[in-house]
């Protein structure tokens, strides 16, 4: 009789515990659905990967909460490969053989994720793409999806091409970084600029642990160009900057900017304050664009890296590290598998609806509908936040689907422009 | 073909890159150059200095000022580092070398992973009416903040050859480097000596740092860039030789800004390192070692 009293409270307690647990803790049977991958979280990538991170931790926490995937919790494991290429193979090799995760995402930027290709692809696994930049076009992985919107050269140099020869630039010149994203994209340009009758009178790379810009901006301030297309990372984006304003690159010049990733982060734009007026340069997303779901994305996001010291805006990557998961989400649930080959079959033919808006894949796994816009930065005041979460303060100038607003040239007038 | 203004204008700014380039060295020429300890954390406690300027100057004060403040600060932590160093591995005298070279790289991570919990991994600036803007002459424009790394170099190189060769302790530490036993038989403590110049090493970070912010922007895991670099400009200059820091900075400098303006930006690292290599070829010592 004690030992029935005993299963009927022990078996009442197990079920009103269960009960007061939201039903977002509740999984069905089974072993967690494993996600891994790197993320550089220290490092020159550093500052935009745990802003990214936090953008996927919202999707496993959100997708959690309404039961998982399938029915089974998602468990979601990360290692740091400190921006550098030459660890994620041997990260991608321990998830793979170790954690044995069921789906992979790459890690955010093109040089980390370029060494991973050829592994995942003899692997045969499924690998959701992060902002990186032709690492299929030489691989040519079918199960390769990537979340940024660009596909080709074409995209990146297309519109700042197009706005200079507008403003009646003849000659260009082309700075790049010595790896992998800055050259891809900036053979791109060359590519285009030669195409389309660009004088090119400056065409250097530099190394990527540069300090200085001074002597570099000195040779193309020589060179007169009237159009400045730069390929760099976050690192030297800020000194790149700083050497313009204070050397001066020549008020010939009616367009400068095009690759330089960094502007896009909260924390540089808000360092370099003025600095930034009349660079016309790549984005992903900016205040004015409009999708459903993102508004509350941001609100939310906010919170969080708040708290986690990154980026607090998180415009550039977070929304589409949420959009990743999104994606798997959906063809998780139409597929009711996990199998990758199932699932990149079915992300080949399917148009997904993400909160950075809807996303369709190329032969090549790339975006069929490309969204990168060229930005302008315009009256952009020193030490203030705020300015940069409304419209206006970096207008965009192309594709036309999004335009905002005319670029203004030459460059010197569109620094001082309000 | 480059005009003689473009290259008159790469050697000029060469001079304040290579001043730049010495200053950050100084430290690490006293502390290697002089003791042989294999300080490389080095580079982690000038992006500490940089990080220690940042936070100091949120007060309003000039980052010079708060480079100068930080120095006794930095001269404590050194003789901490030092303290520990030599009781752990010195006074055992075994493998000094390798077992100090694995010590210091632990402390350079430690310190960069405590920066990152700590300040996270955005990049970090300061501010100062100097930052951002240039002095023209004529046709040509120098940063001001290339003329505060030119000035802090002078400054530093002045002031250490200076207790160096003037002073009792200062001569004591050039004596340890050379002769340890000797300097025992003259009836001073050889460790007393080494744990001084170690703080003094050390405490010339903290300058170096502020110079380094002021200079650019920086992110916890910069150290390893400046790794190389620093340890380039020490060898050439010959170990522990402060005016060689300063010429070997100098050259470097100069080459660099000269390679970048004419053959292009992606020479710029084989020339530290093949002037680093020819040196040691023709002349193993230094330009002014002995």
């Amino acid at each position: 009789m004690d030992n029935m009293r005993r299963k009927v409270i022990g078996t009442g307690t197990a079920a009103l515990v269960a009960a007061s647990v939201p039903g977002s803790l509740v999984f069905a049977q089974g072993a967690p659905i494993k996600i891994g991958m790197s993320m550089p979280q220290t490092g020159g990538l550093g500052a935009g990967g745990q802003a990214a991170l936090i953008g996927i931790r919202m999707w496993v926490d959100d997708v959690n909460a309404k039961g998982g995937l399938l029915g089974r919790k998602v468990e979601f494991i990360v290692y740091d490969d400190q921006s550098n290429g030459a660890n994620t193979p041997g990260i991608y090799t321990k998830l793979l053989d170790v954690d044995k995760v069921d789906i992979l995402i790459a890690p955010y930027a093109t040089n980390p994720t370029a060494p991973i290709m050829p592994l995942v692809k003899e692997r045969g696994k499924l690998l959701m793409g992060n902002f990186s930049f032709q690492v299929n076009s030489k691989v040519q992985h079918d199960m390769w999806f990537n979340n940024a919107p660009w596909n080709d050269a074409r995209g990146w140099s297309e519109g700042f091409l197009e706005a200079g020869k507008n403003a009646g630039a003849k000659s260009l010149a082309v700075f790049a970084a010595d790896a992998e994203f800055q050259q891809n994209l900036a053979n791109g340009a060359r590519e285009i600029a030669k195409n389309s009758g660009w004088n090119i009178v400056y065409n250097q790379n530099y190394p990527g642990n540069n300090t200085d810009f001074s002597s570099i901006i000195r040779s193309v301030r020589a060179a007169r160009p009237e159009a400045v297309f730069v390929a760099c990372y976050p690192n030297e984006a800020v000194a790149i900057m700083r050497s313009v304003n204070e050397i001066g690159i020549g008020s010939q010049v009616q367009i400068f900017g095009g690759g330089m990733v960094g502007l896009q982060f909260t924390p540089i734009m808000q360092s370099l304050g003025s600095l930034l007026n009349g660079v016309v340069n790549f984005n992903s997303y900016v205040p004015g664009m409009k999708f459903p779901g993102i508004e509350d994305f941001f609100k939310r996001y906010s919170e969080r890296a708040i708290a986690a010291k990154v980026d607090p805006l998180g415009y550039y990557l977070p929304p589409f590290n949420y959009a990743i998961g999104q994606m798997i989400e959906q063809a998780v649930n139409a597929t009711k598998t996990i199998d990758n080959k199932k699932l990149a079959e079915h992300m080949r033919k399917t148009e997904f609806n993400t909160i950075v808006g809807p996303i369709s894949f190329d032969k090549n796994g790339e975006r069929a509908k490309p969204r990168l816009v060229q930005t302008q930065f315009r009256n952009v005041k020193d030490n203030d936040l705020e300015q940069f979460k409304s419209p206006g303060k970096q207008v965009v100038v192309w594709p036309a689907v999004d335009k905002q607003g005319d670029v203004i040239t030459p460059f010197d007038r569109a620094r001082k422009a309000t | 073909m480059i005009s003689i203004d473009l290259l008159f204008e790469a050697v000029l700014f060469g001079i304040l890159l290579g001043c730049f380039y010495a200053a950050v060295s100084l430290g690490l020429s006293v502390a290697f150059g002089l003791l042989d300890v294999p300080y490389v954390a080095h580079p982690a406690l000038l992006i500490l200095g940089s990080y220690f300027t940042f936070l100091l100057s949120k007060t309003g004060l000039d980052p010079i000022i708060c480079g100068l403040l930080l120095m006794p600060v930095f001269y404590l932590i050194g003789i901490a580092l030092y303290r520990f160093y030599y009781e752990t591995f010195e006074r055992r005298s075994s493998d000094t070398g390798v077992r100090g070279l694995a010590f210091f790289f632990g402390i350079a991570f430690i310190i960069e992973v405590c920066l990152i919990l700590v300040f996270g991994v955005d990049q970090r600036t300061v501010s100062a009416t100097y930052i951002g803007s240039s002095l023209e002459i004529g046709e040509y424009r120098f940063p001001y903040r290339m003329l505060v790394a030119f000035g802090i170099a002078i400054f530093l190189t002045t002031l250490l050859t200076l207790y160096f060769s003037k002073t009792f302790n200062g001569r004591a530490i050039k004596a340890v480097g050379q002769d340890e036993g000797a300097l025992r038989l003259m009836g001073a403590n050889p460790v007393k000596i080494k744990q001084l110049a170690f703080g003094i090493a050390t405490a010339v970070n903290a300058l170096a740092g502020a110079m380094l912010i002021i200079v650019g922007p920086v992110e916890p895991a910069m150290d390893r860039i400046y790794i190389g670099r620093t340890f380039c400009v020490v060898v050439l200059a010959g170990l522990g030789s402060m005016s060689g820091t300063l010429v070997a900075g100098l050259i470097l400098g100069i080459a660099e800004s000269v390679v970048m303006m004419t053959l292009g930006a992606s020479w710029a690292p084989a020339v530290s390192f093949g002037l680093l290599l020819l040196m040691l070829g023709i002349r193993p010592q230094g330009l002014f070692g002995r």
